[in-house]
């Protein structure tokens, strides 16, 4: 009997570890998956010229800092930088300031055509890039808009909205009616009582999509890339610079394109995870 | 400190008409509970009061006053949400004093009058906290107090005590009740908890389908429904319905008994009597009884009677077992009569 009654705890015990191996492997896999490359572009970038080209690799940087030293001095590049926070910072401002105020008429009033207005949102999503980005160059040089921070601003915008919308929305919709109509029983007017009550209550959520509307338009290179010459933002000047330059100038250029919107997506993560509804916070 | 009427107000949601042509007035300082079941516009009428929902048809005038174009906010009215709508980023303190910042009071009045209302409400402990660290009670006492504080002419509540568990309810409902007296406010409470509407109103509105079908004293609701709906609404168990024949001359045929009736009807009617009015006795009504149930004060026997349930509530001393037949006498006094075809009383 002891023994049996042994065999079976053994085999429950065995299954069960087997279990959590799968499941550590997976997940350190997933981890590999992402964190490997970003490891690889770090050290390259902190490599010197040849330790970049050799073979094998080390797997452990240099803290060579001549790669990004030339890209501190490199003709063009600060403003290339200015060009992509500012383009960042007005997409930032835009989609906030047109997609809260659609996610809050969609989450609190009925209206005729409600359900095909949600549906267009995400269908600015479907439509390529590509196919708009003739037609746009032509009305945007047209308009006079071409080439200029703000005009690209514009098309990032448009790209942002619909996570601005759909994120708002779902803010306000987190928040019950009730308190709303409490304030107006105290006194509120409609505006008051949202500065009042649902402003605080929603704002780190609008301060994460707010982020996200400026990594997205950070992370943007396509329309960057077609829509402006002079005006060059980050993404499109190492698109286009990049191409003919050295391998370690390669990495560094992508290690610093891609940690500033780490760091952010970083910041903002509890937020991301609540509005995609993913964990509670 | 007001008077409230309504008057011809209905509302219609797209085509479906939530509220037909109430016609309304609540005293001065009176405490009014709009009872029915959900769905049956209380909520619907409280609102258009409170200026959360605008009156198809109709007026709101409170203390002399016309107030259904007006924002809730100026119409000297405080409301007690259901689900107590307390502010979750204000503490204690600031939820109270919400109200009155939003008049500009100063910092001094406002601090006297939360910590008074606070006090009334015995929540000056928690005036540090924020909701998410009190209990449903505490918040619920929140809510009132912010209500309170505003010191208006007509408080509203909205089933407020419903997401309290029943001993709290209870402990809840005789204390809301001395404060409301207190305050000097009208009073419109909204409930489906007949309990609660029956122990604490002035007079109770019993609404049905959009409709005020009585507004009446408690105990006049329950003694003198006015309609049948009414009847087999108030009351834990409501009234037993029997099938009544005219004999002529004010004389019923119910259950092959003869009883006295009103005279001026002389069609089909429904005989209506409560389950605690009737006596056992040897020329009473025979019944066969199918359930018995023993609440401790009191024996409730559910039986068959003229094809038909019939409750009847004895003393707890009684050996009654399913099956026996009953001879129950209702009491003559406490007899109703109602006709079917208007749902109306008739004496």
């Amino acid at each position: 009997m002891t023994t049996a009654n042994t065999d079976v705890v053994d085999v429950r015990e065995d299954s069960r570890k087997a279990g959590r191996y799968v499941y550590v492997t997976a997940i350190v896999l997933l981890c590999a998956w992402v964190i490997v490359p970003l490891y690889f572009l770090l050290i390259n970038t902190l490599s010197s010229p040849e330790a970049v080209n050799a073979y094998p690799k080390s797997f452990f940087p240099e803290f060579d800092l001549g790669s990004l030293t030339f890209f501190a001095n490199f003709a063009g590049i600060l403003t290339a930088l200015k060009n992509s926070i500012l383009v960042a910072a007005m997409t930032m401002v835009m989609s906030i300031a047109i997609g809260a105020p659609a996610g809050y008429a969609l989450s609190r009033f009925e209206f005729r055509g409600k359900e095909l207005f949600r549906l267009l949102i995400l269908l600015t999503r479907a439509f390529p890039l590509p196919l708009l980005a003739l037609p746009l160059a032509v009305l945007f040089i047209r308009t006079g808009i071409d080439d200029t921070v703000f005009g690209l601003a514009l098309v990032h915008t448009t790209l942002a909205i619909p996570f601005a919308v759909l994120i708002t929305f779902s803010l306000f919709s987190g928040i019950p009616l009730e308190l709303e109509e409490a304030a107006w029983t105290l006194g509120c007017t409609r505006f008051t009582a949202f500065t009042k009550v649902i402003l605080p209550l929603v704002l780190p959520g609008i301060t994460a999509s707010a982020i996200f509307a400026f990594v997205i338009s950070w992370n943007e290179v396509f329309a960057a890339a077609v829509l402006t010459i002079e005006n060059r933002t980050l993404t499109a000047f190492l698109l286009q610079n990049l191409d003919t330059s050295p391998l370690h100038l390669k990495f560094a250029g992508g290690f610093i394109l891609v940690v500033p919107a780490l760091i952010f997506i970083f910041a903002v993560r509890k937020y991301l995870f609540a509005m995609w509804g993913i964990a509670n916070r | 400190m007001a008077v409230i009427e309504i008057k011809n107000v209905a509302k219609t949601f797209g085509s479906y008409q939530a509220l037909h042509d109430i016609n309304l007035t609540i005293a001065d300082q009176e405490f009014m509970v709009l009872l029915g079941a959900s769905g049956c516009g209380k909520s619907t009428l409280l609102r258009i009061i409170c200026g959360l929902e605008t009156a198809s048809e109709g007026e709101v005038w409170i203390g002399g006053r016309r107030v259904d174009h007006l924002p809730p906010k100026d119409r000297g009215i405080s409301m007690v949400f259901q689900n107590y709508a307390v502010f979750p980023h204000l503490t204690v303190f600031e939820n109270i004093g919400f109200g009155l910042r939003m008049q500009k009071m100063p910092d001094d009045d406002v601090k006297r009058r939360v910590e008074r209302t606070a006090g009334l409400m015995h929540i000056d402990q928690l005036l540090s906290r924020y909701s998410g660290e009190l209990s449903g009670g505490q918040r619920q006492r929140v809510a009132v107090a912010r209500a309170l504080a505003m010191e208006p002419d007509v408080i509203l509540m909205d089933e407020p005590l419903s997401n309290l568990d029943a001993l709290l309810r209870m402990e809840m409902r005789a204390e809301l009740k001395g404060v409301l007296a207190e305050s000097n406010t009208t009073a419109i409470y909204v409930t489906h908890d007949q309990v609660e509407a029956m122990s604490m109103a002035d007079r109770i509105s019993v609404m049905h389908e959009g409709k005020i079908v009585q507004a009446a004293s408690p105990i006049e609701v329950y003694r003198n429904p006015a309609a049948e709906f009414v009847a087999g609404f108030i009351g834990n168990p409501p009234m037993n319905f029997l099938d009544a024949t005219p004999q002529g001359g004010g004389k019923y045929t119910v259950a092959g008994h003869s009883f006295d009736g009103p005279s001026a009807a002389n069609s089909n009617l429904q005989f209506a009597i409560r389950p605690e009015d009737m006596k056992l006795s040897d020329d009473g009504l025979q019944a066969v009884a199918k359930v018995v149930e023993p609440l401790g004060a009191h024996l409730l026997v559910t039986c068959e009677l003229d094809g038909k349930l019939f409750r009847a509530i004895l003393d707890s001393e009684m050996q009654v077992k399913p099956g026996d037949v009953l001879k129950l006498a209702p009491m003559p006094d406490r007899i109703r009569w109602f006709d079917p075809a208007t749902t109306l009383a008739v004496a």
